[in-house]
């Protein structure tokens, strides 16, 4: 029975090692404060245990060099273990520019893992080792978490948002996946594993291929099919923005602010037109809630997405036309 | 003082003291403050429970206020500020009411009490009036909701929050015209006296900080997008 | 025993059930929380049972969802929130202070029967079929999705928050206004500072969940839409609004017990606290910034970095005044004089289990730390030692310490240092492994788990049922005590305090006259006799 019970987890990615660091040292403060405190109150109770039944202690109310003492050294402790875990998480939140970017779509009680060129798995993701991968995620119902003790990463996937986590894998094998949110009657069967391969196996089973096609020419075919290329077309004569080179940049909307084109924005035009209409548009754009699901969504961000590289055709517009910034990410 | 409950008379002994003193105070002042202090704290209670709320609304104000501005605009301005009118002069008369209660006049206080009271069904009346609109006009959040398509999603929560705001304050109205109308009881009895008027003071309290919470929800539900 | 005091001044129900003294209303909320803590208990043992094995064999993955949350909904609203402030905190209150009554009588019988009526809506919920939301009723799982007894849990809860509220503003209103002559702020002990920033919290935060559950109620009733992303609404807000309450909740739950482990520190010592002003201090200071972390709940929720930061920082200094009392109860035991009678056991094991509880609590608050962690059996290890090892043991040691003011018996004490022992032992037995599989990565709320992670559930549930038999004992022994044990008399460990003064158990009235206090809170400078042997 004692065989195969690990008391440590596996480590599988960049990161593992810089959370571990910052655990063990946790851990070294807390055995010493323990032991400290522990091994103090254990002598006291003996050397002073009460002799005579009406013995009584004495008389001490305090000394303020060592309330400032155990004010300030735990003060400074605290401070060091914040720094370290904030530089820690400020690492996990930020993603490399170029990572290998697949998408999640959580469900009760399973996950969809949907990688670009069009490859769809079920609870299970292939990933190459040394490369980082960006995983964007959200929810078709309830809130759900991606969990994966060996990279030591975790990330609520939340339904109506896009979330994301990171990692990049630096040893193959197999190793789980769990939802990590409870999200109900089999949020304990909601698991999964995560394959990651050298590179030269994860290209034979890329090319396995998807009959579908990519993200990206599925999303094209649906910009087609739901009549989006009557207004937004590449020749700024449509009465809807150009998208062609359009995602990554900053943009004015109507009330003046500016924002980023990522994937949240994308999703909630095609959701919320009126909510966030770029300035020198009108606010006609229907609304297709109801009208897509989570994975088509998807293909649309990942067509408009594949538009990125492609120039601006500046012709004559109607309205007002606000400068916009070109920001290419 | 009635016994207690286990029949035992209290033990007084020749100290005769004010019959609203309780048992456990020293002397009525200290019953007073203790009540009063209780009446402020339970406020700041309220005004936890209703921040809730207002963060709530903030939240989403702040994220729809296209939504937020069309959906007020379909709100009966005339109506709610005939009611804060209603409830601004029923805090007056409240108002009065403890004054007159510290000069001992008991039948101003009366009247008093009862003007209180019927502008507070004044404004429950309006209110449900209003209801009844919102629900002509199928403004009342849920299946049978109607709005203008721009911002049917987004007006919902407005409306939804209108709804519980509001009716949460008109349950704080109804238990505070449950209060006057103690108190007016109180007041007829003739237990109400310059030495003793705390009920009357730690009610005024309450009513007070009701009339306020309505003075905030009418400008942030009423009175959005119009400017000028 | 005195002839006449407030146990036998009536007889009869209705002297129960219409009671306004304080300490008979500290009993039926005795009564009642013990017998929630035993049907929450009972829910503990079930899951402990099924947990034994990794397969989900023992009952259903719907059961084990109801059965893990009615655990929490009673032990959280119950009998942590309420225990030690509805039972000690109304029996002593006015004692320690010199008063006849807290300043609010009939609003404190009002109190209890708010309790039971949450009670016997969460009870209805439970004999309906359960609820299967999890106490922390996330969205919009709960609001949607869920198809068990929600709304009748939620009101449950909703209505015995009021219960909380008003002990809070009782506590608030007496502390201020009715002390006796002398006492002032700095000559009460400090269970009296402890129970003051209990209150504020109790008053300031339980109606932000108060609504917070209204709007649930109301987002599952009528489908307004706060929380569905499908009507336009933000489950995250959601968290937040619940968590602002629930994360001072849980100094409701510490504050108390850590004002009764300054009492048995002093008394045990026969020694003045420590630092006294510190200590004093620390609670309010614990009060204040236990509002201001509640973010750390929600680090893997999809808050902003800077977010996240702000309330990390802040989650390290609320560790702080927490920090400052332990020290200060170690430093009460230099040149103390030191018995080891039952409460002392239990206030010690309250230190050193309390002390590992909130040091992994600086683990969670490293925010690239808790990433990992968060989620899994190392919250519920953390949690478990705060509570468990923290506020209940000082609980026991509590209740041990006054039954014989409460009752004028002694309990014991042989079999109480042994099921003080069986306690601290079945406790970490049950709890220390969990840290290691939370680390190794086992989620929480699993009903099956990777056979890997047996051996640790095995050892966990062995010290469950260790743990089952040491809260048994006292409930037995206890109870046998009441009418087989010895009588105390009204000082049996030669402590110092006002409530030492008086009978045991006390007349109803408690003091025939009002004290004038001249002296501080732990004088122990003339030797005090005591009576125990």
């Amino acid at each position: 029975m004692w065989t195969g019970t690990p008391l440590f987890p596996e480590s599988a990615s960049t990161m593992a090692g810089r959370v571990d660091a910052l655990y063990f040292f946790l851990l070294a403060v807390s055995i010493f404060f323990s032991l400290l405190i522990a091994g103090l109150i254990v002598f006291y109770a003996i050397k002073f245990h009460r002799g005579d039944p009406n013995a009584v202690g004495g008389v001490i109310h305090g000394g303020m060099v060592l309330e400032v003492t155990w004010t300030v050294v735990p003060f400074l402790i605290t401070m060091v273990i914040f720094v370290w875990g904030a530089s820690v998480f400020f690492a996990m939140s930020r993603p490399p520019d170029e990572t290998l970017n697949i998408y999640v779509v959580g469900k009760q009680w399973m996950w969809k893992f949907q990688h670009l060129d069009g490859q769809r798995e079920i609870n299970e993701l292939h990933v190459p080792v040394g490369r980082p991968v960006k995983l964007i995620m959200t929810s078709e119902d309830v809130i759900h978490d991606v969990f994966v003790p060996a990279f030591r990463v975790k990330a609520d996937v939340v339904p109506g948002r896009y979330t994301h986590l990171w990692f990049q894998p630096n040893r193959p094998g197999h190793y789980q996946l769990f939802c990590a949110e409870y999200c109900g009657t089999r949020h304990s069967g909601m698991i999964g594993q995560v394959v990651v391969m050298e590179p030269s196996e994860y290209q034979t089973w890329l090319s396995g291929g998807a009959p579908e096609g990519s993200l990206a020419s599925a999303g094209a075919k649906l910009f087609q099919d739901l009549a989006c290329n009557t207004c937004h077309r590449p020749d700024a004569q449509g009465r809807g923005p150009v998208l062609e080179g359009l995602f990554g940049n900053t943009v004015q909307l109507q009330n003046g602010e500016t924002i980023t084109v990522d994937e949240a924005y994308v999703r909630e035009s095609i959701l919320q037109p009126a909510a966030k209409v770029m300035a020198g548009f009108q606010p006609i754009m229907p609304t297709f809630q109801g009208l897509v699901t989570e994975e088509q969504l998807l293909e649309l961000i990942e067509y408009v997405k594949s538009l990125r590289g492609l120039p601006q055709v500046r012709g004559p517009q109607r309205g007002s036309r606000v400068a916009v910034e070109v920001q290419t990410r | 003082m009635l016994p207690d409950a286990a029949g035992h008379a209290s033990p007084h002994g020749d100290r005769a003291h004010h019959p609203a003193l309780a048992h456990h105070f020293d002397n009525l002042a200290q019953q007073s403050e203790a009540a009063t202090l209780g009446m402020w704290v339970f406020l700041v209670t309220e005004v936890l429970f209703f921040g809730g709320l207002f963060v709530t609304y903030a939240v989403y104000r702040r994220l729809y206020p296209a939504a937020f501005a069309a959906g007020s605009h379909e709100l009966d301005v005339t109506l709610g500020s005939i009611n804060t009118i209603v409830l601004i002069t029923s805090s007056l008369t409240m108002a009065l009411g403890v004054h007159a209660a510290q000069m001992g006049e008991r039948k101003l206080l009366m009247a008093f009490l009862a003007v209180t009271l019927i502008l507070g069904a004044a404004f429950l009346g309006i209110k449900s009036v209003e209801y009844y609109h919102k629900f002509v006009e199928h403004h009342v959040p849920g299946p049978a909701f109607q709005f203008e398509k721009e911002h049917i999603r987004h007006a919902q929560i407005f409306f939804s929050l209108y709804f519980i705001m509001t009716g949460v304050h008109a349950l704080h109205m109804v238990i505070g015209l449950g209060i006057m109308l103690v108190m007016f009881w109180l007041a007829w009895r003739g237990a109400i006296t310059p030495e003793y008027y705390s009920p009357i003071e730690v009610s005024g309290l309450y009513w007070h900080f009701v009339d306020i919470v309505w003075i905030f929800l009418f400008p942030l539900l009423y009175l959005l997008g119009r400017h000028g | 025993m005195p002839p006449r005091h407030y146990l036998n001044n009536g007889y009869g129900i209705s002297s129960w059930l219409l009671t306004r003294d304080h300490k008979r209303i500290a009993l039926l909320y005795l009564a009642s929380i013990t017998l929630f803590f035993f049907v929450g208990g009972a829910f503990a043992v079930l899951i402990r049972l099924e947990l034994a094995t990794p397969a989900g064999d023992l009952v259903s993955d719907e059961t084990y969802n109801k059965l893990f949350t009615l655990h929490g909904v009673m032990m959280v609203f119950f009998f942590l929130i309420p225990s030690i402030p509805a039972t000690l905190g109304n029996f002593l209150v006015p004692i320690m202070i010199g008063a006849k009554d807290l300043a609010f009588p009939k609003l404190n019988l009002a109190s209890w029967y708010i309790y039971v009526l949450g009670g016997v809506f969460t009870l209805y919920a439970l004999v309906a079929g359960g609820v299967d939301t999890g106490w922390t009723f996330y969205t919009p799982f709960s609001t949607v999705s869920s198809t068990t007894n929600v709304i009748p849990t939620a009101l449950g809860v909703f209505i015995t928050g009021f219960s909380s509220i008003l002990t809070g503003l009782n506590f608030i209103v007496t502390t201020h206004r009715m002390r006796a002559p002398g006492m002032t702020w700095f000559r009460m002990p400090l269970f009296m500072w402890s129970m003051y920033a209990t209150s504020l919290i109790m008053v300031l935060g339980t109606p932000v969940i108060a609504i917070t559950i209204l709007l649930v109620a109301v987002e599952r009733l009528f489908h307004f839409g706060f929380f569905d992303p499908r009507l336009g609404g933000d489950p995250v807000l959601f968290q937040h609004l619940f968590w602002f309450y629930s994360h001072p909740a849980v100094y409701i739950m510490v504050l108390p017990s850590m004002g009764v482990v300054s009492e048995l520190v002093a008394a045990f010592c026969r020694k003045q606290v420590f630092g006294y002003s510190f200590v004093a201090f620390a609670s309010l200071g614990i009060a204040v910034l236990g509002f201001l972390v509640w973010g750390h709940h929600m680090f893997v929720a999809g808050q902003s970095v800077y977010a996240a930061l702000v309330f990390s920082i802040l989650s390290f200094l609320v560790a702080i005044p927490s920090a400052i009392k332990v020290f200060n109860w170690t430093a009460t035991m230099y040149r103390g004089s030191i018995s080891w009678q039952t409460p002392m056991l239990y206030a010690i094991g309250f230190i050193g289990l309390f002390t590992i509880g909130g040091l992994t609590g600086l683990f969670l608050a490293a925010v690239g730390l808790d990433v990992h962690v968060t989620d899994t059996y190392f919250i519920i290890a953390h949690f478990h030692y705060i509570m468990v090892g923290g506020t209940l043991m000082g609980y026991l040691g509590g209740l041990h310490y006054w039954w014989p003011k409460i009752s004028g018996r002694l309990y014991p004490e042989f079999l109480a240092k042994l099921s003080a022992g069986i306690i601290f032992l079945g406790f970490n037995l049950t709890f220390f492994p969990q840290f290691l599989l939370g680390y190794l990565g086992m989620p929480r709320r699993y009903h099956a788990y990777p056979p890997e992670f047996q051996v640790l559930n095995v050892l966990s549930s062995a010290g469950a049922s260790i743990l089952g038999v040491g809260y048994l004992l006292p409930m037995l022994y206890l109870m046998w005590s009441l009418r087989y044990g010895r009588i105390s008399g009204a000082n049996p460990w030669g402590a110092v305090g006002l409530e030492w003064t008086i009978a045991s158990p006390p007349p109803t009235e408690n003091f025939s006259e009002t004290p004038i206090v001249t002296w501080d809170a732990y004088d122990y400078r003339k030797p005090v006799a005591g009576h125990v042997a």
